[in-house]
């Protein structure tokens, strides 16, 4: 399978080069907008929807049930990075794609610089629909640009701090509500034999998830160029903070998603984790012995006062360009990521953290979670989900950036280099890919 | 003494050497059949006692009841997926084993214009790597509307260069023209004999070529992945990469995907086992002549 993948992911890299190649640098996010206009089709219409999503067949069996005239097929494969985001640009290039597609918020612009979505913001029942939507889940399909939008927000990763109640209540040490209090507990955590986390060396999302918090802006796009700021001072600060722990050994290091770092969380040798919604279920699974011990408290803020969150994940349900049926693919994009009916079975099903406002306050969510004392996680998560800022903008060339600073991350938790240095050599190397990729690029 | 001496040398070299030899294929059979046994005694553990008992024996044997879970997972999509390995390597093999023979026999026992330059132009088709050709042909099968179907991955997966390579010096080696010429004067057409004679002498090559071509196809993972978007549709690779990519969202799909990937290789074990004997055969002889 890793070698299926290296070469997948070969592939990838070449097709990126030749899809550069063909568009050439005259369409950036931003420009002028498409002219094409969503109105509804005669006639009954089959749409095809592409996602990942398990379970998608029994939520879209709701939709196909109640609209002869509007039948969803599914297609299916693995995750994005995994393959489907490399075969939505071979289908972009063969002008076969599907209607819809599931896109993550980080690969969204990667879309939109090769010119293959629509703008359903043309779609006056989108235009409507906006205000269901959290403010910044809107800002993510939107790139700040009040007049378009380049997909429907379906699910956010607003994020908290996962925490084991019974060895901070036994060592006596305070839930930490500021990072500097964060700090001061991992050195009593590791006085009593554990950690307080394992930072992420390899998933470079959840350092995204902490800039985010902090203010860090690491993309933006006038219209005209792209600017890349890796190294900002809130993202130093950031950098600075996780380096100090890692060097003076208060926080784990294993890589994430594998069994040792379940292990990690199930053996009790790491005390918490700052991680998204989704997270609850990460540790639901991979940490059964656990259970009934963990609680759930809001992230830990830069200064005291302060009530920002950060986001880990998320993703839009999008049009693509050359779809011929583009209204009725909106009206079902958004029936499913806003609904009651289709969001209840979405979490049920995929535990999908809904993008709306009214979606963070269905009841379904507000029951007491047994793994964590019954206490009701996601009316914390629904508070956080509130007050993620709004601006932060992904890059077009996110594959290479994560793997760029991933490379740097492993080195600087081994002890050769820093988070920083790291930083800074992908934000050297983030503004070659897109020079290489003939997009446009401040330096 | 000096009689002695080089007999005890010579024996304790031979010791020397076999100890050697024995240590490595020791260590070539523990390294190669290590990830096997870590697969086998992880599928039989449950998800709990997965991460937290040592991964080189057994906890609890639930091996069965993972199988059951297995299957009856979103109404038996993994036995599909095994169906459609069967059929896309199997029938695949099968057909492009027919293929290659007839073509490495009419290579090697027809004289015709412009044979080497076929011969050649089909030999360099083996360099190319089948993940060079898959978006080659997905763009073909798009401009005719095939993708995403059943054909779409069994019609490329029949062609096996190496196949034909094989198959021309063995039918070579093997089929004696004064055979053919025999057959021609009793009166047996072309492809009577190649059906009732030729095959029959080159039936070890071609179980070698079906083991390969076997193997290739199980193996080419790229072409379905780009290929297909019906999960009914996938081979058991493709599934289980699929469900390998959503683990952290959905955790329990890891069980899932170790005993799925115990299940996927049995069939490869299987094929082995029956056909290895014909395989030494093949191999051994194409080697020599």
């Amino acid at each position: 399978m890793r070698t299926a993948f290296r070469a997948a992911s070969a592939l990838l890299v070449s097709a990126l080069a030749l899809t550069a190649c063909g568009s050439g640098g005259d369409d950036e996010p931003g420009g002028t907008a498409s002219a094409a206009s969503c109105a509804p089709s005669s006639g009954p219409v089959t749409i095809t929807y592409t996602t990942w999503i398990p379970g998608i067949e029994n939520v879209v069996k709701v939709w196909n049930d109640k609209n002869p005239n509007i039948q969803v097929k599914v297609q299916t494969g693995p995750n994005g990075n995994g393959g489907t985001y490399q075969n939505f640009f071979n289908q972009l290039k063969a002008g076969n794609t599907p209607d819809l597609g599931h896109i993550e918020y980080d690969a969204l612009p990667s879309f939109r610089v090769q010119d293959g979505l629509f703008d359903v913001a043309s779609c006056d029942i989108v235009a409507k629909a906006k205000d269901q939507f959290i403010p910044w889940t809107w800002n993510q399909v939107s790139f700040g640009d009040d007049k378009s939008a380049w997909g429907i927000p379906q699910d956010s990763g607003p994020m908290a701090l996962f925490y084991r109640a019974d060895l901070f209540e036994k060592n006596n040490i305070a839930i930490p509500k500021t990072w500097d209090e964060y700090a001061a507990a991992a050195e009593k955590v590791k006085a009593a034999g554990g950690y307080i986390t394992n930072f992420s060396q390899s998933d470079i999302n959840q350092f995204a998830g902490f800039t985010w918090q902090a203010g860090g802006r690491w993309f933006a796009n006038d219209g005209q160029q792209w600017t890349v700021n890796l190294t900002d001072d809130k993202t130093k600060k950031v950098a600075d903070y996780w380096q100090n722990l890692i060097s003076k050994k208060l926080v784990s290091t294993v890589p994430p998603w594998t069994t040792e770092w379940d292990n990690a969380y199930n053996s009790s040798s790491a005390w918490t984790w700052v991680s998204a919604v989704w997270g609850a279920n990460s540790i639901m699974s991979g940490a059964p012995k656990t259970a009934g011990k963990w609680r759930v408290a809001p992230m830990p803020q830069w200064s005291a006062g302060e009530d920002v969150a950060g986001n880990w994940g998320g993703s839009a349900t999008a049009v693509f360009k050359s779809s011929k049926h583009p209204y009725e693919a909106a009206q079902f994009a958004l029936w499913l990521n806003t609904s009651e009916e289709a969001l209840a079975l979405l979490n049920k099903e995929a535990q999908l953290y809904p993008a709306t406002t009214a979606g963070t306050k269905y009841s379904y969510l507000g029951n007491p979670v047994e793994f964590y004392g019954d206490q009701k996680i996601y009316e914390v998560f629904a508070e956080a989900a509130g007050k993620v800022t709004p601006d932060f903008t992904w890059g077009p060339t996110m594959t290479s950036t994560y793997a760029n600073a991933s490379d740097g991350f492993k080195a600087a938790v081994s002890g050769s280099g820093t988070l920083e240095e790291a930083l800074a050599a992908t934000q050297k190397s983030t503004i070659e890919t897109l020079k290489s990729q003939a997009i446009p690029v401040k330096e | 003494m000096s009689v002695a001496a080089p007999a005890g040398t010579k024996i304790r070299e031979s010791l020397l050497s076999r100890t050697a030899a024995t240590l490595v294929m020791a260590v070539c059979t523990v390294y190669f059949l290590t990830p096997i046994w870590w697969l086998f005694v992880g599928a039989s553990k449950s998800s709990e006692q997965f991460t937290s008992t040592n991964p080189l024996w057994f906890a609890d044997f639930d091996l069965f009841a993972n199988i059951g879970d297995l299957f009856a997972y979103r109404d038996g999509v993994f036995l599909r997926w095994m169906l459609n390995s069967v059929l896309y390597t199997g029938g695949a093999a099968l057909i492009g084993t027919v293929l290659a023979a007839m073509c490495g026999y009419a290579l090697a026992k027809y004289r015709f214009r412009g044979r080497e330059v076929i011969f050649n132009v089909v030999l360099s088709g083996v360099l190319v790597p089948a993940t060079a050709l898959a978006l080659p042909l997905f763009l073909l099968f798009s401009k005719v509307d095939a993708t995403n179907t059943f054909w779409s991955v069994f019609l490329p997966s029949l062609v096996n260069p190496f196949g034909v390579y094989l198959a021309r010096i063995y039918a070579t080696a093997s089929v004696p023209d004064e055979l053919l010429e025999a057959a021609r004067i009793d009166g047996s057409g072309e492809v009577r004999t190649f059906f009732k004679v030729a095959t029959r002498l080159m039936f070890p090559a071609l179980v070698t070529i079906f083991l390969f071509h076997f193997v290739a196809v199980w193996n080419n993972f790229l072409l379905p992945l780009i290929m297909l978007g019906d999960e009914r549709l996938f081979p058991v690779t493709l599934g289980l990469y699929s469900w390998n990519t959503q683990v952290n969202q959905i955790p329990e799909l890891r069980g899932l995907v170790i005993i799925g990937a115990l299940l996927s290789i049995t069939p490869l074990v299987v094929a082995f086992l029956f056909l290895q004997r014909f395989w030494r055969n093949g191999l051994g002889a194409g080697a020599v002549k």
